[in-house]
């Protein structure tokens, strides 16, 4: 192996906030990528041996083959974001719509939005509905500040993504969008970090995984690799009430043994404990009661691609604010750097 | 001339209706939908329609085909091998009932194929089998119905066919609404009208000439979940795919006077519906760019589908192999899924122009990024 040595940067003395801040502030709602396409692609630029987008808007960066024990390693973080699309602007200007992914109503009221022009809107709600029960979407509407449809900065099948400013709690991360620019974040931090691997590492950031995980879908098959990781976020169990479930934050990198779309190769559960134990990162193991992950489609392309997820805890995911801990992310990085600098052997 | 003018002045309360004239070539199309629609091909048995459509490209294509499933391609070669592979489709099945039980009597249980609403099936005459052998749906007439069974959805299930002393029906049987095919000056009425309206606009398209390799497609069982275009975007391998198909038209207005319909859909006579957003596809943003402009450019009217639910082959064809830029176009339609569907002629001529025009203008810069 002819590898260039370069010293790594310990993981605690490199600062993602501002990239990571730069992310999740983004617009970029499932099937409307272009924008934060450009966003990670300037992000990367001379880091990859090349660069390419796929007809989907799956943006491709490939690391060559270092070593003919090398495999093919794709890791798959989505670059699109839940959001919601205008289906009707009413004769008042207040438009309609419709979610892009998984929207909650409860959590959209009062919230902000924002357009590809930089439109903002206030998501506002029927206040002579049935006041017993939940709002549903159809109870909900936007306020673009418009007067009449003729006036409206917005027209119908346009998109928009929640708009809320990143804060900073202590350890924590709060934001909209961590699911999944957070592991975006991960991925270019690890293409930054990656100096010696003895595989060729495709990282795809995909398009359009919040409606059916349709970008990891084509890339997989454009791509045909050998082993595939999808980097995610995941919810946590340590809320009040929270979901039964292990996950922690704080508690390190989570390692996917399963969830509802997908069982993780237990081959690669091993593999990735094993590199976490090795380079001292702390790690939990992951059993997601729903939601899935690229990972999900990614494993069942062509004749089957073995497939593990690397996810980053998570609280409130699908909510204009959700929480990741940056012990957490670190984690991530360092363990992803690891298992790709050495044989993966199945 | 004096008498008529005499007749006109007594009826000035109605305004005479103008109907233009069909073009020869638009008269030919409206013939063949008619042909179409009246055609028995549930989804899985599409036969019958394959036949007609096969027969109708027979001197517009270069290359005819048919696939293991049964999806029809008609290919028109570019002149240059160079040229992008642009496929378009319609899909050839149509909504419909089998039949699943030998019933004693005459009478069969059955079940439908595609998404039928159980509300409108009491009493609708049916067409069963190859042979459209007359049937009925059975119900208890009014004047046995109880009040609180008046305001119950009868379910499929404790529904029967009615064929008479037909013997000759047998489990398996396909079956359609009993409509034939009329002319309403503006519109046309029938049923299947999705998507034999796109079927006779795919087979319009390919008396053009165009500067890409066009694949024209007329899939089977789109209805039960685009299952022919799955594979027929597999074959094909296109650099771009525009799907036609028929898009509810739900502009009748509001039953609540306070709120205006903003769950229109699509609005009949508007003009030929571009997607952007449904539940299985979100439309290549460069694609409907391409026709909206080339509608405004050429002066054809045209609008924007509602984001929402609902579906098009698009959706399995967009993620086939390596992934296929894609967008849908629908020609307007009121009460699809039912005996007796209505769309415009405008509307039906204007998506063949549409389309005609957006493959005719078609260049690499189409899908630059």
């Amino acid at each position: 192996m002819k590898l260039n040595h370069v010293s790594r940067i310990p993981y605690h003395e490199v600062n993602m906030k501002p990239l990571i801040k730069k992310l999740v502030e983004s617009y970029g709602p499932s099937g409307h990528e272009e924008q934060i396409r450009e966003i990670i692609r300037s992000e990367i630029k001379g880091l990859a041996d090349y660069v390419t987008i796929d007809p989907l808007g799956n943006l491709i960066a490939v690391y060559k083959k270092k070593a003919k024990s090398g495999k093919k390693v794709m890791l798959a973080a989505h670059m699109d974001e839940i959001g919601l699309i205008v289906s009707h602007i009413d004769s008042k200007g207040f438009a309609s719509f419709v979610p892009v992914g998984g929207v909650r109503p409860l959590t959209c009221i009062g919230g902000r939005v924002r357009f590809a022009n930089d439109v903002v809107g206030v998501i506002g709600v029927h206040e002579r509905r049935d006041s017993n029960g939940v709002p549903t979407l159809d109870d909900l509407f936007i306020d673009t500040g418009a007067a009449s449809p003729d006036t409206s900065p917005i027209k119908v099948g346009d998109a928009a993504g929640f708009f809320r400013p990143l804060e900073e709690i202590g350890d924590r991360l709060v934001a909209k969008s961590m699911d999944d620019r957070i592991s975006c974040a991960v991925m270019i931090e690890v293409m930054r970090q990656l100096k010696r691997t003895p595989h060729e590492v495709q990282f795809v950031f995909t398009v359009q995984e919040e409606i059916g995980t349709r970008g990891a879908t084509t890339s997989a098959f454009g791509l045909d690799p050998e082993v595939a990781f999808s980097i995610d976020v995941t919810a946590t169990g340590d809320t009040p009430k929270g979901p039964r479930m292990e996950v922690a934050l704080g508690n390190g990198a989570a390692i996917k043994v399963r969830d509802s779309g997908m069982i993780s190769d237990p081959r690669l559960v091993t593999l990735l404990e094993q590199r976490a134990s090795e380079a001292k990162v702390k790690s939990q193991r992951e059993v997601l009661p729903g939601g899935s992950t690229d990972a999900r489609a990614i494993q069942v392309v062509r004749a089957g691609v073995p497939s593990g997820c690397v996810s980053i805890p998570c609280r409130y995911v699908h909510s204009p604010s959700e929480m990741v801990d940056m012990r957490d992310v670190n984690a991530a990085v360092s363990l992803l750097v690891q298992t790709l600098e050495k044989p993966i052997d199945l | 001339m004096a008498k008529k003018n005499k007749t006109k002045a007594k009826k000035k309360t109605i305004r005479p209706i103008k109907v233009t004239p069909p073009t020869a070539a638009q008269a030919d199309s409206l013939a063949l939908l008619k042909q179409l629609s009246e055609a028995v091909a549930v989804s899985g048995d599409e036969g019958a329609v394959r036949k007609i459509i096969r027969e109708a490209v027979t001197h517009l294509a270069d290359e005819i085909s048919v696939d293991a499933m049964g999806n029809l391609f008609a290919i028109k070669h570019a002149a240059s091998p160079r040229a992008p592979r642009v496929l378009v489709t319609a899909h050839i099945d149509e909504i419909g009932f089998m039949i699943v039980g030998e019933g004693k009597d005459g009478l069969y249980s059955f079940e439908a194929v595609g998404g039928i609403d159980d509300r409108i099936l009491l009493g609708k005459p049916l067409w069963v089998g190859a042979d459209k052998i007359n049937g009925v749906i059975g119900f208890k007439p009014i004047h046995l119905v109880k009040p609180n069974e008046r305001s119950t959805v009868v379910k499929i299930d404790a529904l029967k066919v009615d064929v008479g002393a037909n013997r000759s029906v047998k489990a398996g049987d396909r079956a359609t609404f009993a409509t034939p095919f009329v002319d309403l000056g503006f519109t046309v009425r029938g049923k299947a009208l999705d998507d034999r309206a796109g079927c006779a606009v795919l087979v319009e398209i390919l008396r053009g000439k165009y500067p890409v390799e066009l694949i024209a497609a007329f899939t089977v069982q789109e209805e039960v979940g685009l299952r022919g275009a799955k594979v027929a975007g597999y074959t094909a391998e296109p650099d771009a795919a525009i799907v036609i198909d028929c898009t509810p038209a739900n502009d009748l207005p509001s039953q609540d006077d306070e709120v205006e319909n903003s769950h229109y859909n699509t609005k009949l006579g508007h003009g030929p519906a571009i997607y952007s957003f449904d539940r299985g596809t979100v439309s290549d943003k460069r694609l409907i760019k391409h026709l909206a402009s080339t509608a405004e450019s050429k002066r054809i009217s045209y609008q924007h589908r509602q984001p929402g639910g609902g579906g098009t082959d698009a959706g399995a064809i967009h993620l086939t192999r390596g992934g296929v830029p894609s967008v849908s176009v629908s020609v307007p339609g009121r009460y699809l899924h039912s005996p007796a569907a209505l769309v415009s002629k405008d509307d039906f001529y204007n998506t063949a122009k549409l389309v005609r025009a957006a493959l005719e203008n078609w260049s690499p810069k189409v899908l630059k990024r």
